[in-house]
């Protein structure tokens, strides 16, 4: 049930010396929590960085992941911490409920979707994983399960929400789903120019249900920002072709691809990434205008390419994920694209994505403008890693936790002064005597 | 059309469990039984949940044979297939010291699920079908000193299934022997256990179903195994027990 092994997020980096234990039901989870004097949960491991990983204990939650309870008036959903996003929608999209928010990977657990308070392409209009949990139970260094709510010790669920794990282990929540008609997206792509005609696309499709924009980090001058914005609504089964609208809510499943090791560094250099961002932004521009695409290709596209992180090779690659208030946004996002551009570190992945309002303990949205890219793992792209850093918490920005592996302590405080905080209400609830990860020891958490 | 149910014997067992989401998957209803069922609620609720089918709970000791009889009565059907993953591994320095513990050890592992299955057989003889899965084991293809008290009863328990397989061929019924090597379960959670050969109890669930879909008689988990049997079962005895396995 336990092993010495390496450990490391989904980023491969850094990657860690831990003992894991896996226990497989709650007795198991309480019996580590009585005797390990530090330790900390882990779901699917597809946070970026080291916020799953404690040298001396690492829960697995993997194997608590029963579906308990679903009630169909309300769509509301109980279940183990374990559970992945994507066994609710396998079991319940064919009968006519969809995650209410959801990342852009499917692989995550209950227990990481809540840890980290994740956020979806509706962030907009429906806000946060938050707002679809009606109560969740959590495990407290005292081996006693806590069921808490907005109504009951909602200290411990809003801090829970966004706590990184760092409140205790969460066992079983309730998550309400939404009803839809079809498991197909009705997508239109709107090229922008520049970031400025690309926020101008977000600021008017506020009611749009998904909006998120690809942005190619190489454009500059005049073209800085250029990007492609996708916004998306569920479709109704008018909208299908009368093949998909047979079935409505099973579209045909898609194959699964590996990649099958790790590729070699200089696969991925300046010149690929370019050539990459050039053909994918010209099929985007051909591709615009709307679109049917199934559930899986919209939401989830790269979990088509399993492991794909190797892609990176074996150093790893880090995520860089900030948020700007929305006043600072247009500065902010200029100051970092020119950085990025500047340094020519292409990444693969730029996503640009405007939030809605939010107000939470230590969740990582804020009303403005989310920036998210990847870089491979380098003494240059981490020297960049911390421009950009500074750069953001200039513009009042902070960081999502979920993907950092490298930020210092100061420099989480300087971005958040909710950190002061969060770390006080741990040390006076004692639960950072017993709950601590790798990456809340590196944040002094 | 509805599927028939799907009778799992140790409802509690990983291997059962897996098992029995195999067959939940394909739309097939689900009768866990084992002891103190009502415990398996949240495994119930799970497999409902997931595959949209009708799973119900049953108590049921592999021991009491005499309640055998009224235990299959009780099911909301007769099952179209049963699957029996009852079985206890035993500890080999206790069944050495202590014959008790032995009997306990050979009655769990043979003797109960030959009888229940010897009732099983004869329902499904009179209805003119079914299928019958025994989860038995490659310790019951030679007998070693690390585990022989075990392995004897598996061996009991496999030559009961050919005979039973034997027996019934002519009269619709099929019979489906599993032989698992190492398994990731309950039972071997303490044991260090090469990768290579250990198969997860999903993949023993997955192989089971395919197994009875084809009318396989006889399968190893993993196939591997297959050929390590052949090779332990042909050492000369004169060699064997000197050996240390
Ligand atoms: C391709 C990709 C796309 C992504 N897209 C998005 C996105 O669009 N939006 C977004 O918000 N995030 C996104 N993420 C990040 C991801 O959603 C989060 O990191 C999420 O927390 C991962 O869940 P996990 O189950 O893998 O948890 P892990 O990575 O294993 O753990 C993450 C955190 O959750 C805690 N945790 C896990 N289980 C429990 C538990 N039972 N009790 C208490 N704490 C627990 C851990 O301690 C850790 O702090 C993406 C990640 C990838 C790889
Ligand atoms: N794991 C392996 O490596 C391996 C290898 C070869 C063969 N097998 C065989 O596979 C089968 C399933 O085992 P497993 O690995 O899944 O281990 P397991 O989880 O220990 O399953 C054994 C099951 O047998 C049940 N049982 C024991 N005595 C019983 C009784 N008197 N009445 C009713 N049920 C009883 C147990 O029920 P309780 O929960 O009530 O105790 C338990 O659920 C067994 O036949 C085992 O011998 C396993």
């Amino acid at each position: 049930m336990s092993g010495r092994r390496k450990l490391a997020g989904w980023g491969r980096y850094p990657v860690l010396d831990a003992r894991l234990y896996q226990p497989r039901d709650v007795a198991d989870v309480q019996d580590l929590v009585q005797r390990q004097p530090g330790l900390i949960a882990r779901g699917n491991g597809r946070a970026y960085g080291d916020s799953a990983v404690n040298a001396d204990s690492t829960i697995d939650m993997r194997l608590l992941n029963r579906m308990l309870a679903f009630d169909a008036e309300r769509g509301q959903l109980v279940a183990e911490a374990g559970v992945l996003l994507g066994d609710i929608i396998a079991a319940f999209l064919p009968r006519g409920w969809f995650p209410m928010v959801t990342p852009g990977t499917k692989f995550v657990t209950l227990g990481g979707a809540i840890a980290a308070d994740v956020h979806g392409k509706n962030h907009h209009r429906d806000g946060s994983f938050r707002s679809c949990v009606d109560w969740i139970e959590v495990m407290g260094a005292d081996g006693r399960i806590t069921r808490c709510s907005a109504d009951q010790d909602p200290q411990l669920f809003t801090h829970t929400l966004g706590g990184m794990g760092l409140t205790g282990i969460v066992i079983r929540a309730a998550l309400r789903l939404r009803p839809v008609q079809t498991g197909w997206i009705r997508q239109v792509g709107h090229p922008a120019a520049n970031l400025a005609a690309a926020m101008e696309i977000f600021e008017t499709s506020a009611d749009a249900t998904y909006s998120v924009a690809w942005i190619d980090c190489l454009g500059t001058g005049s073209q800085l920002g250029r990007s492609l914005v996708m916004l998306g609504e569920h479709a109704v089964p008018a909208d299908l072709s009368p093949e998909a609208a047979e079935d409505p809510l099973r579209p045909p499943a898609k194959g699964k691809r590996t990649v099958p090791f790790d590729f070699p560094r200089l696969a991925l250099n300046r010149w690929t990434v370019r050539a990459f961002n050039a053909l994918y932004y010209r099929a985007g521009v051909r591709n615009a205008g709307a679109q049917v695409v199934d559930w899986d290709s919209y939401f989830y596209p790269l979990d088509a390419l399993q492991r794909w992180n190797r892609i990176y090779g074996r150093q790893g690659f880090a995520q860089f994920q900030c948020v700007l208030p929305l006043a600072r946004s247009e500065a902010g996002l200029t100051a970092l694209l020119q950085a990025i551009a500047q340094a020519g570190a292409g990444s693969f992945l730029a996503v640009l994505k405007r939030f809605g309002a939010q107000n939470s303990p230590f969740s990582f949205p804020m009303e403005g403008y989310t920036l998210a890219l990847d870089f491979p793992v380098t003494s240059r792209t981490l020297a960049l890693l911390d421009r950009l850093d500074a750069i953001a918490v200039a513009n009042g920005g902070r960081f999502y936790l979920a993907k950092d592996s490298r930020m210092s302590a100061s420099t989480l405080r300087a971005s958040d002064d909710r950190a002061i905080a969060f770390a006080r209400m741990r040390a006076e609830q004692g639960w950072d005597g017993r709950f601590h990860s790798h990456q809340s020891e590196r944040l002094s958490l | 059309m509805t599927k028939p149910s799907v009778l799992i014997l140790g409802g509690r067992s990983d291997i059962g469990l897996a098992t029995a989401r195999a067959f939940a998957a394909q739309g097939h209803p689900i009768r866990l039984a084992a002891r103190q069922s009502a415990l398996l609620d949240p495994e119930r609720a799970d497999i409902a949940l997931r595959h949209d089918v009708d799973v119900t709970l049953h108590d049921f000791d592999v021991l009491a044979t005499d309640s055998h009889a009224a235990f299959l009565d009780s099911l909301p059907d007769l099952p179209g297939i049963a699957v029996c993953a009852v079985g206890a591994g035993g500890d080999q320095e206790e069944s050495e010291r202590d014959s008790d513990a032995a009997v306990q050890v050979m009655r769990t592992n043979f003797e109960g699920p030959a009888a229940i299955f010897t009732q099983l057989a004869n329902r499904f003889e009179t209805r003119g079908s079914g299928t019958l899965v025994g989860i038995s084991s490659v310790a019951g293809e030679r007998g070693r000193a690390t585990n022989y008290v075990y392995g004897s009863a598996k061996a009991g328990y496999t030559a009961f299934l050919s005979g039973l397989r034997n027996r019934l061929a002519s009269k619709g019924v099929h019979v489906v022997t599993v032989l698992p090597g190492f398994v990731a379960t309950r039972m071997t959670r303490d044991m260090d256990l090469p990768a290579a050969l250990t198969a997860q109890p999903a993949e023993v669930g997955a192989a089971i179903a395919k197994a009875v879909a084809r009318r396989k008689d006889v399968i190893y988990t993993r196939p591997v195994w297959r050929l390590i049997m052949m090779i332990i079962r042909n050492i000369p005895e004169k060699i064997f027990k000197g050996m240390r396995l």
